[in-house]
This record gives structure tokens, C-alpha cells and sequence, in this order.
């Protein structure tokens, strides 16, 4: 599934990486808890949270994340959409809430982080 | 064992920073992607000292990473000066924590950080003076044997 597709799906914002969406996301994880993110993410995971510091852009770029989606309208705050910028992450924002975007996602075929089937 | 150096550079950490939190560990992940450190050598090593590194912003005054690479051994040093760790049997299992409201607000403090570092290290130390200070050897190895 692309990106492109995810924003669809969730109907989401872009806010930064407008140019990646093309990319192929094979598979999603979703979590609060960047330690848990930490624990279970694996390089390649798309990344669903509703924790939107600067710490979720981080996290994402030491785990490889392809890309996150800031789940219950959530907005990341101006350091956080900068170094995503500079690490060329994009982030997306639905107004869905953390279990309607799993299903949706989920349902449409893309596996979770620890089934990467 | 070599003595022979690849790299050896030291990096501090100030205690307290949320905002610059992370900062040392993404630099160090480009170090390690640079030198050409296995991919895979690359992640555990990026999530081992951004951990650590967490942790010294959220409960010490300050920390010094030291990070070595010789042929053999990728080699993670984290000391910090502060309130150490009076039990280290207990702050190892998972769950265990002491973190605060704000630390939580980070998406950290969930007493998963020392149990993910020692299960991402190829070998793992943790020395602790309460009231000082706490000492991490975080070290991966290079070649095939002994690696994870």
C-alpha cells in the first residue's frame, strides 16, 4: 500500500513529505509509548501515534520508520515537523481516532508490525 | 583484541534538556551509517543509546557518551552524575519505573529502557553509586561471532 493511498483512506493532512508519497509502506504499528516503539518497532514500520513532540520524529529516525500518522487530529509541533524535514520523514495527520485508523488500515490489507507477512 | 581505533568520540548530555533530547543519539546513528557499520549493527546500537541517552535527560544532571569502534567491538560508554540506581535487579525489570508526569508526556518512563538496551547489546553492564552516578557498557560486536 503507498502512502498516497494511506492519506486517502485515513482522509489525511500532509504536513511534511508531500513528494514521498509513492512510497510503499509494507506495514504498521501503533503506540503512545515511544519506549514500546522502541521495543517492537521494526525499520520499514509506518508508524501510528498520538504522542506529537519532537520525540516521535526521533523515534521514528532511529528505528527506520518510513513515515508517521498523528492519529486523533494531532499536530506535531514546530521542531518536530523540522527534523522531520531534515531526516525525510513524512507525517501526516488524521482525525480518526488510534482503533478506527488500525481497522481501516488493518482491513485493507496492510499487516501489523509483528506480522510482516 | 586490537587496540587499533576506528573512531572514539565523546559526546555530552544535559540532564534535564527535553527539548534537545535524542539530539547525541541521531548524531551518533549518522556516525555509525557512515563508517559503514551493518545495518542491522546500526539500529540496535541507534535504539541502545537513544534509551540511555533518555534516561540521562530524565534523571541525571548531566552524561558523557563515549563511543569507540575498533575492528572488532562497537563500544558505548554512558556516565552520568546524579541519583544512580539504588536497586539495579528491580530498574531492570520491565515496568519498573520512577519516571514523572513529564517524562511520560515524552512517550518515555514506562520502565522499558534498561530491559530493551540489554536486549538489543551483544553485552551489557550497568554499575550504579546512589547519589553519584550510573555507568553503562553498551557493546555490540562486529564480526559474526558473539554478534546477536
Amino acid at each position: 500500500m503507498t502512502l498516497k493511498e494511506i492519506k486517502e483512506l485515513l482522509q489525511a493532512e500532509v504536513i511534511t513529505g508531500e513528494d514521498s508519497l509513492d512510497k510503499e509502506i509494507m506495514f504498521a504499528g501503533g503506540s503512545d509509548l515511544m519506549s514500546d516503539v522502541l521495543a517492537f518497532g521494526k525499520p520499514g514500520i509506518l508508524l501510528l501515534t498520538g504522542l506529537s513532540n519532537a520525540q516521535s520524529v526521533r523515534t521514528a529516525n532511529i528505528i527506520d520508520a518510513k513515515a508517521i500518522v498523528y492519529v486523533r487530529g494531532k499536530q506535531p509541533d514546530e521542531a518536530g515537523i523540522k527534523l522531520a524535514k531534515e531526516m525525510g520523514i513524512p507525517l501526516l495527520s488524521t482525525k480518526l481516532m488510534m482503533y478506527a485508523t488500525c481497522g481501516l488500515l488493518f482491513s485493507h490489507g496492510l499487516p501489523g508490525v509483528s506480522d510482516p507477512s | 583484541m586490537s587496540d587499533e581505533y576506528v573512531l572514539s568520540q565523546k559526546f555530552k548530555i544535559k540532564g534535564g534538556d527535553f527539548g534537545k533530547a535524542g539530539r547525541t543519539s541521531t548524531s551518533i546513528k549518522e556516525i555509525l551509517k557512515e563508517i559503514g557499520i551493518d545495518p542491522s549493527i546500526v539500529i540496535r546500537a541507534s535504539i541502545s543509546v537513544y534509551e540511555a541517552e533518555m534516561n540521562v535527560v530524565m534523571y541525571a544532571k548531566k552524561g558523557m557518551v563515549t563511543l569507540s569502534v575498533t575492528p572488532e567491538e562497537l563500544h558505548l560508554k554512558l556516565e552520568d552524575e546524579g541519583q544512580g540506581i539504588a536497586d539495579i535487579d528491580q530498574a531492570m525489570k520491565e515496568g519498573f519505573s520512577t519516571a514523572t508526569h513529564e517524562m511520560r508526556e515524552m512517550g518515555f518512563g514506562a520502565g522499558m529502557g534498561l530491559p530493551n538496551i540489554k536486549k538489543n547489546a551483544d553485552r551489557f553492564e550497568i554499575t550504579s553509586i546512589p547519589g553519584k552516578g550510573t555507568t553503562l557498557d553498551i557493546i555490540f560486536c562486529l564480526n559474526k561471532t558473539g554478534n546477536k
